[in-house]
């Protein structure tokens, strides 16, 4: 191995790293906002409401990525409609076609793991909710939501790391995100084994960036322990000053 | 109307709670079947029964956690709107706002305490006066203060409920329905869920309570305490109220042959 080449490839492709964040989180954040009203859909009593949300998910959930991002990249421009829209504007380069991709495959998965946490609410804590006089939405906002985040949250970790990495696919459609600089790199240097171990390399290091913020999340949220062990602390610190 | 309106001379008669020919089945199974109560203003009524006989789905039918079949329902001479069920279409809200309003007038202390797990005892007081009455932040604290001072919960504030014992959480529980300043209170098996040395410290709450001279709903397997606080009782028996009158003579000289065995039995 050639560590001068592997050293070089790492700094190219840090900078290619921005691409893949700018990809990775404004679709994080546009699948979470559109997946919590559908998540509620989904766990609601109405049976037509659950399975037209449960058809969406089961579809991009069923399908593969990369044929979704082919589906909109190569596919929307085949219809006139679309080709002369306004929408055309964006959906005719890449990044906003990866980004609606990416957004609507983890809105579908984010959607079935929210749908979980909900309904595994304990249903005595919404009628407590109910039994204040709550609204549905205030139910829904301020007891039931945060319950359910706060027991989805590992598996939305999860979420998130998948999507990081499946971000690489947007390589495919030109793209020059971590993976996709990687590639023009062996291609330009026939050094395949260096550059792609500094793109895992880069991804590794994202990945930690994203676990570690997460803890951080969960232990904030968790909440009871700080706040307890903080009073215990200083109460035992007084107990030690006279 | 509010608690305070019934203050107000000419306002008497209006009973807090009042409820006609209630029905409730689940599927095929009939739990209430028909149940007529009245609880007037700084009345304490004892809710007696065998497991099963309907007394708790009767407490969850009074603030709607359970949708009647049939019957009427008013509290502080309200009427409730309420759509019956027909043909094996069940009951319906008509009027949910009405309903919220409502629900915020009746405190409901549940069996299994029911507090939320992500907010500390305060936030659990506070949350109702704050999103549900509209209260200022401070104002809030402050009733969740008075509140959980009243119950003896002052310095375990901050604490997050799976800190605190079943006890504590249902006294919690107790100051969260107190803190809605509600007309009534129901309480559905309050010390059920609790070992036997942490009851002492709930039904001493709930007598309190009781002194104040609030309106209360106590359906309670704790015989001797129901004798001991509520004013009048009412036994249950397979969905219907079986006898009902002053605790007193309830207790004493019970009428039905029913209820005289279920108090040898459990008392």
């Amino acid at each position: 191995m050639q560590i001068d080449i592997f050293l070089q490839s790492i700094v190219t492709l840090a900078n290619a790293a921005f691409l893949t964040i700018a990809l990775t989180v404004p679709s994080l954040v546009i699948g979470f906002v559109i997946s919590v009203p559908l998540a509620f859909m989904r766990a609601s009593d109405s049976r037509y409401l659950s399975s037209a949300i449960l058809a969406y998910t089961y579809v991009v959930r069923g399908t593969p990525l990369l044929v979704q991002l082919f589906l909109i990249y190569y596919g929307l421009g085949q219809i006139d409609v679309i080709r002369h829209s306004p929408l055309w504007v964006l959906l005719r380069d890449p990044f906003w076609c990866a980004l609606l991709a990416f957004s609507l495959n983890s809105a579908a998965y984010t959607t079935e793991l929210f749908r979980g946490a909900i309904q595994a609410v304990p249903r005595g804590l919404v009628e407590a909710a109910e039994a204040v006089g709550m609204s549905r939405l205030q139910q829904a906002r301020l007891i039931t939501f945060p319950i359910a985040f706060r027991a989805a949250l590992p598996s939305y970790t999860n979420e998130v790391i998948g999507l990081l990495k499946a971000s690489s696919l947007a390589s495919t459609v030109t793209l020059l995100e971590i993976t996709g600089v990687a590639r023009r790199l062996v291609s330009e240097t026939f050094a395949p084994y260096e550059i792609f171990l500094a793109a895992g390399v880069i991804y590794l290091a994202l990945t930690y960036l994203v676990t570690s913020v997460f803890r951080l999340l969960e232990r904030h949220l968790a909440g009871a322990e700080p706040k307890v062990a903080r009073e215990t602390a200083m109460l035992s610190l007084r107990r030690i000053s006279p | 109307m509010t608690p305070s309106d019934l203050d107000r001379p000419g306002c008497d008669d209006v009973a807090a709670l009042r409820v006609e020919g209630l029905e409730k089945s689940f599927g095929n199974y009939p739990v209430l079947r028909g149940v007529t109560l009245t609880a007037h203003r700084h009345e304490v009524i004892g809710i007696l029964g065998s497991s099963g006989s309907g007394k708790s789905t009767l407490l969850r039918c009074l603030n709607l956690l359970e949708l009647p079949n049939r019957g009427r329902m008013w509290v502080l001479g309200e009427r409730l709107k309420l759509r019956e069920a027909v043909n094996g279409r069940g009951g319906a809200i008509l009027d949910r706002r009405q309903i919220q309003r409502v629900r915020a007038s009746l405190g409901m202390v549940f069996q299994s305490f029911n507090l939320w797990p992500h907010r500390t005892i305060l936030e659990n007081v506070a949350e109702g006066p704050t999103h549900v009455l509209r209260q200022s932040r401070r104002e809030a604290i402050g009733v969740a203060e008075h509140y959980l001072a009243q119950v003896g919960l002052a310095d375990r504030r901050h604490h997050y409920p799976h800190h605190l014992s079943g006890g504590q959480q249902q006294r919690a529980g107790i100051a969260r329905a107190l803190a809605m300043e509600p007309a009534v209170l129901l309480f559905d098996e309050p010390t059920s869920a609790l070992d036997p040395e942490l009851t002492g410290e709930v039904l001493k709450v709930i007598r309190s309570l009781a002194e104040e001279g609030r309106t209360m709903l106590l359906v309670t397997h704790e015989l001797a305490f129901a004798r001991e606080v509520s004013t009048r009782a009412a036994f249950m028996h397979d969905g219907k109220i079986e006898e009902e009158g002053p605790s007193r003579q309830l207790f004493l000289e019970p009428a039905s042959e029913r209820l005289r065995r279920f108090l040898q039995s459990h008392y």
